[in-house]
């Protein structure tokens, strides 16, 4: 163990944490747009479409992301359509091409774990909603999306750790994030300890912040923020507490 | 795809005997520490949180880089001359570490998961610790587990695609190879998707049987 490289690399590799995060954040977020509409599809959509959906998740959840990447940024080269179009200014660009393998990966995992939330919200719930009149609109964003989304919370927090740690994949194809800038720390200082345990304490300190940050947003999305209120709440008897009329008989 | 196709073919059997040596020795390690975590010290439950939490935080391709680059490093220095760590072994080593602290978790949730009455009925009618394992805990805590357990291997199968990029030949290094000498890289890496998407298919399939066969008992 040299202490002096691993103090050289533990200031150098912070410079590829924005652009791990970079990834991150932006793939997760155009993932999660992407799967609310197809989990509702996959969910509760008509038997044909939500197979579609199915097909899609399947593919992309039974390949290793490595062969996606490299299908997006070297296959897709071979098609002259492609090099044709305009499309070609973001696919032969690694950075691009990284992200959207991310956001199809991560969508279609989301998807999965949403579809499992809808799927157990009680059925007397959506009910109670059309019996108060809301439009099925209304009860998919109000009644149904809030319960499950709090139901995958935790699955997704996986999906989330997930990603961070799949983002390392962008290092193959050139790009500089934490991975790329340790092994190319690693080929010219030949000291693959030092820098890659440096690199593993960095990627360890960002997955738990994330595994933290997912497990305040669950609490705070089930008690309101008012957890005291809450549980008096609760313990309140079912009774309403003024009395209860009744028409008299006559 | 012209002499591929048997490249392709040793390649596959390459990266099955990578998956089934780590999937199977991360099993048995994974095994021993959630058995030694349920009823161990608490120094030694610490220290199996510690392992688990390190091991599901880091990106499972840098595991497989440590493993390879510094396990190359540490072995010459041990011996005092230069040792190459070979791919393969750099792989399974990396893989069943990665396997195993994903199924410590597995194992653990699905001990907990066994009512504790079962374990006071054990003892009440005379049954050894072993015995308590082998035939009381042990059968119920595989069938729990067993969904969870499944898509561990089929994970483990799509990580072994990362040992190519430390130069061992399975189906992605292949494909790489063959992409690059015949310049077809979408047939080359559609195939591989291909081979994939079967070995990931066949152990869904072979799990949920597993599955129908040996279901969790008592719900």
């Amino acid at each position: 163990m040299n202490l002096g490289l691993m103090f050289d690399a533990l200031v150098v590799l912070p410079s590829g944490v924005g652009l791990t995060l970079t990834l991150t954040v932006l793939s997760l977020a155009a993932g999660f747009l992407l799967s609310v509409p197809l989990a509702f599809i996959r969910a509760f959509g008509r038997p044909g479409l939500s197979l579609a959906v199915l097909a899609y998740t399947y593919v992309i959840r039974g390949t290793p992301m490595l062969v996606q990447l490299f299908l997006l940024y070297y296959g897709l080269a071979q098609i002259e359509a492609v090099r044709a179009s305009i499309f070609w200014v973001i696919l032969r660009d690694p950075f691009w091409c990284a992200l959207l393998t991310f956001s199809l990966n991560s969508a279609a995992h989301t998807t999965e774990i949403l579809c499992r939330g809808l799927q157990s919200v009680p059925k007397g719930v959506t009910e109670a909603a059309t019996s108060l009149g809301l439009k099925r609109f209304q009860i998919a964003r109000l009644v149904t999306f809030p319960i499950a989304f709090r139901i995958s919370l935790p699955a997704y927090g996986n999906e989330v750790v997930g990603m961070i740690k799949g983002s390392s994949l962008a290092s193959t194809v050139t790009l500089l994030e934490i991975t790329g800038m340790a092994r190319q720390m690693v080929s010219t200082t030949f000291a693959p300890y030092e820098i890659f345990i440096v690199a593993g304490a960095i990627y360890l300190s960002l997955t738990s912040i994330a595994v933290k940050a997912i497990q305040l947003l669950e609490r705070w999305l089930s008690t309101d923020g008012h957890p005291v209120r809450r549980r008096r709440a609760r313990l309140r008897p079912a009774l309403p507490d003024h009395e209860i009329t009744t028409t008299p008989l006559p | 795809m012209g002499g591929f196709t048997t490249q392709f073919v040793v390649a596959l059997t390459v990266t099955i005997s990578l998956a089934l040596v780590s999937g199977c020795l991360g099993t048995v390690f994974g095994l021993f520490l959630a058995i030694s975590k349920g009823t161990a010290l608490p120094r030694v439950n610490a220290v199996v949180t510690a392992y688990t939490t390190v091991v599901r935080g880091v990106p499972e391709l840098l595991i497989i880089l440590l493993i390879y680059f510094g396990g190359t490093t540490l072995a010459s220095k041990i011996a005092g001359r230069y040792v190459e760590v070979n791919a393969f072994t750099a792989g399974v080593i990396a893989l069943s570490v990665v396997f195993s602290g994903y199924a410590t978790e597995v194992f653990r949730g699905a001990i907990a998961a066994v009512p504790a009455g079962q374990t006071e009925a054990a003892k009440s009618l005379g049954l050894n610790a072993w015995q308590r394992w082998v035939f009381i805990i042990g059968p119920q805590m595989l069938r729990l587990a067993l969904p969870a357990y499944g898509n561990l291997w089929i994970s483990l199968f799509k990580d072994t695609a990362l040992v190519s990029i430390v130069g061992l030949t399975d189906i992605m290094r292949v494909a790489y190879v063959g992409a690059g000498s015949l310049r077809a890289p979408l047939t080359f890496y559609l195939a591989a998707a291909a081979l994939y998407l079967s070995l990931t298919t066949v152990t869904l399939l072979s799990i949920r049987l597993a599955e129908r066969r040996y279901p969790a008992l008592g719900r």
